[in-house]
């Protein structure tokens, strides 16, 4: 049988001698889940692309039903039945499900058709979603089922899914496997793009290796070990369990962070924490999951000074922070690796020199009266350069041409240098590669072994339970539980993270 | 399809090449629509030059007329680095006008060393009064500044007017005509600012303060603390406020500073070649807003401003000089808004470049392939 959507010798390149992908060979059968699995900047999202009309190849082409097509727009795509649900959605906020899934439809926008095909669908796959309710309003699990039906109104025979448990709760990735089973079942195909083998493993009958935009192999995945699939996709053997990391000293008893009772509001004034209680030692790593959007950014903006706490305080080293103040939250000790680090860490079109600077600028040895003594700020630029191994082909590099890896590795030189006695570190691996992550936590454990009370702030669960001392749930703007890193069960982790505080009592 | 794609990388050298190869193509534009006047382009631009900087005396004439430009350049220069949209360089300049005429009026029986510094110093001081209004609206109560700013230049015309057309104020003129026809009241000879005479160009004192202005400018950019914080602020606000550099008095600080800039332009008006609060004669020159096309020119550097100031000065001197029957009256301007258009033009070949691509559906995140691409 003819595959149902295939790439043949697809290649693309981008401007600056980039090639995301190279003649790459996919074979999607009727039917099946077919897993890309890559690191990121593998090539996976660009071969996404490229199957969904967005980019055309420069080399190679698609197949459907081993016709070669050649898309020239996603409506192209749309139109011979390949859907895609995008990491990050496309969804009009203020529309409801309805209105969404009716959208770019051909035709007259019938809202009450749309909105009884949203409850079939839903129905028959298992997605439930009030076809009413506005996008704003629903949680990032329930608008990616709305991206699904979407996709599914359109009764699209292959289904392209980017990343979609990044922002899924074990559970919610759990219903979305079954969702998935069910469209195969039907003889649809599902492409299902990912970057972790044990969700690869739970849901895919087939997976293709993509590796520096090549393909690295096809496998069926009852024959592949996890190994192999890891060495494929890095290139070498790795050490695949979450285990901790060792470490050279145990905590201290010293409280670096106090934070007790915080409330603040959200961006939209909605309650986003509501009275959060948290202790950081010197030395010990604090880390606290929950699913994005449970209020970790708004806590970390409390405490780095950059959101008004409606009730509560925070107290950083012995100093009680009042009134919103970045600098102040940094004099007392504070270092911030923030979530958007290429924007509200750092200044991206600014060369590497001047955002190591951009603490140090104000003191001696860099400041000399009102003057910025600029060799010198060169001189420590490039001694930090060397001692956290950025790769930049020089001082003068604007921050941006960085890769992410070293971009986090800027900011983590540029504040582990202020010597702070509290790091507060928001999602630091998110959307690097393996080698970069290494590094990244390498340090992090390093600066907690040197005394630095560290709050680490991930969905990622492996991350946290390979890094922290203890372990912090946050849901909905409170702590559902907090325990010793021995006691952590990556299960009841997750079901705290879901909200299940039953599981939360048993595990306490 | 043709598409332009940002330049990873900007090369050095295009910040000096298109800013000039803009200025040609719009000397090559306007020569074409002189040519259609029916005109001989080569012979308008021979006059143009020789007008504005060749003849005896025209550069001399263009450095007074080329004074003010620089201030009201340099205010919007420094504004725009950090992305502060000061439209306010006329009404600042009116105020710092309204002020060192104050000053002028004030001591200017004395040595003419502490007149000058009294208005400079009145000037600046009014000049920055008015755009602090601005500055912590903008800083403190999150207020668009190209609106407030603008606003307070009808302000500040209005309230130059009433000085000397709707009140008795200090400014106006209360003896003899000046009842009759409101008019400021003049400074005393000795208060008139001099001259140098540098042999074949005489450079009046507000022109040579602009210059300093101007350089001192550029290091307080280039090498101190403020100026490193300003280039942060300008390229990520956000990461400027996390990492602890006080965002909000930083734009107070930098609308102020441009305002005083603008106001010691008003001073230099009035003590290098006005000598009076004339408010009908600032209204029509709209020297604020010209200066805001100087600073685009210099494409915000404030040494290059100085060049910029010279260039316009220069066309509006001798446009004014060459009006008449034989000379296309609308050239000048004409050349001024052309230079302008193809130097913003211009900018886009710096930072981008031209590609072609085969036609294929545009993704809004293809602008960034490297990160779209991963």
């Amino acid at each position: 049988m003819a595959p149902a959507l295939a790439a043949r010798g697809v290649t693309k390149r981008f401007p600056g001698g980039v090639v995301a992908n190279e003649a790459v060979d996919l074979d999607v059968a009727p039917g099946e889940v077919h897993a890309l699995l890559g690191e990121n900047g593998a090539g996976k999202s660009t071969l996404s692309n490229v199957l969904t009309g967005l980019y055309r190849p420069d080399e190679g082409h698609v197949e459907i039903d081993g016709n070669p097509v050649a898309f020239r727009s996603p409506r192209d795509a749309i139109e011979a039945g390949i859907g895609m649900v995008h990491q990050h959605f496309r969804l009009v906020e203020t529309f409801t499900v309805a209105e969404n899934v009716a959208l770019g439809r051909r035709g007259p926008l019938a809202r009450r058709a749309s909105a009884a095909l949203v409850r079939d669908l839903g129905d028959r796959y298992g997605l439930p979603v009030d076809p009413s309710a506005r996008i704003w309003q629903l949680s990032v699990g329930e608008q990616q089922r709305v991206e699904i039906l979407k996709a599914l109104s359109r009764d699209a025979r292959v289904l392209i899914l980017d990343e979609p448990t990044a922002v899924l709760t074990p559970h919610e990735a759990e219903a979305l496997f079954a969702v998935l089973r069910r469209m195969t079942g039907e003889g649809r195909s599902v492409v299902f793009i990912s970057h972790k083998l044990d969700e690869v493993r739970a849901v895919a009958d087939r997976v293709t290796v993509l590796r520096d935009g090549r393909a690295e192999g096809t496998r069926l995945l009852a024959d592949a070990t996890s190994r192999e699939l890891a060495r494929l996709m890095v290139g070498r053997d790795v050490v695949l369990s979450a285990d901790r990391m060792p470490r050279r000293r145990p905590p201290g008893d010293e409280v670096v962070l106090r934070v007790h009772g915080v409330e603040a509001a959200g961006d939209r004034g909605e309650p986003a924490l509501r009275g959060i209680d948290l202790t950081v030692h010197a030395g010990e790593v604090l880390g606290i999951c929950g699913v994005a959007g449970n209020g970790q950014r708004e806590l970390a903006e409390v405490i780095a000074g950059g959101r008004h706490a409606t009730a509560g305080t925070v107290e950083i080293a012995g100093t009680p922070m009042g009134r919103p103040d970045p600098r102040r939250a940094h004099r007392a000790g504070l270092g911030i690796i923030p979530e958007d680090r290429l924007h509200t860490g750092l200044a991206p079109s600014l060369p590497v020199e001047d955002n190591l600077a951009l603490l140090a600028h104000r003191h001696p040895p860099l400041a000399a009266g009102p003057f910025v003594r600029r060799r010198r700020l060169r001189e420590r630029a490039r001694a930090l350069i060397d001692e956290f191994d950025i790769r930049t082909p020089g001082p003068t590099t604007p921050t941006r041409l960085l890769s992410g890896g070293n971009v986090q590795k800027v900011l983590l030189a540029r504040e582990l240098s202020a010597r702070p006695r509290v790091l507060l570190a928001a999602s630091p691996t998110r959307g690097l590669d393996v080698g970069a992550i290494e590094t990244v936590r390498d340090l992090i454990v390093s600066a907690a072994d040197d005394g630095v009370g560290v709050l680490l702030l991930s969905e990622d669960l492996d991350e946290i339970l390979s890094l922290a001392d203890r372990v912090a749930v946050i849901y909905e703007g409170r702590i559902l539980s907090e325990l010793d890193r021995a006691d952590a069960d990556v299960e009841d982790l997750g079901l705290l993270m879901g909200g299940d505080l039953v599981a939360g009592r048993s595990a306490s | 399809m043709i598409r332009l794609e940002p330049r990873v990388e900007r090369p050095r050298r295009l910040s000096v090449l298109v800013p000039l190869g803009s200025v040609v193509v719009a000397l090559v534009l306007g020569g074409v629509i002189v040519a259609l006047d029916g005109a001989d382009p080569i012979a308008a631009y021979e006059r143009i030059l020789d007008r504005g900087f060749l003849a005896d005396g025209a550069l001399s004439a263009t450095l007074i007329a080329a004074t003010p430009l620089l201030f009201t350049g340099l205010a919007a220069a420094v504004a725009f680095r950090m992305n502060v949209f000061n439209i306010g360089g006329e009404g600042q300049f009116v105020m710092g006008a309204v002020g060192a005429s104050a000053a002028g009026l004030a001591v200017g029986d004395g040595p003419l060393a502490v007149t000058v510094a009294a208005m400079l110093l009145a000037g600046a001081a009014a000049g920055a009064a008015w755009a602090a209004i601005a500055g912590a609206l903008r800083a403190w109560a999150n207020t668009n500044e190209i609106i407030t700013t603008l606003m307070l230049n009808y302000l500040a015309a209005n309230l130059a007017e009433y000085l000397i057309f709707g009140s008795k104020s200090y400014w106006r003129q209360l003896e003899g005509t000046g009842l009759m026809f409101p008019q400021g009241r003049p400074l005393v000879a000795r208060a008139f600012w001099p001259r140098y005479d540098l042999g074949p160009v005489e450079v009046p004192l507000g022109f040579a303060i602009g210059v300093a202005v101007a350089v001192g400018l550029a290091v307080l950019l280039r090498t101190t603390r403020f100026g490193f914080q300003v280039r942060v602020i300008a390229d990520e606000p956000r990461a400027a406020r996390f990492a602890g550099i006080r965002t909000r008095r930083a734009v107070f600080v930098l609308l102020a500073l441009s305002g005083a800039v603008a106001g010691l332009g008003g001073a230099a008006d009035v003590g290098d070649t006005r000598h009076v609060l004339d408010p009908k004669a600032l209204s029509q020159v709209g020297y604020g807003y010209a200066g805001i096309v100087v600073a685009a020119l210099a494409r915000l550097n404030p040494l290059a401003v100085v060049l910029t100031a010279v260039l316009m000065g220069g066309l509006a001197n001798a446009g004014r000089s060459l009006q008449g029957p034989d000379f296309p009256s609308g050239l000048v301007g004409t050349l001024q808004g052309l230079i302008l258009l193809c130097v913003l033009a211009g900018e886009a070949f710096a930072r981008y470049r031209i590609r072609r691509v085969p036609r294929v559906a545009v993704d809004p995140e293809a602008a960034d392939p490297v990160g779209a691409g991963a």
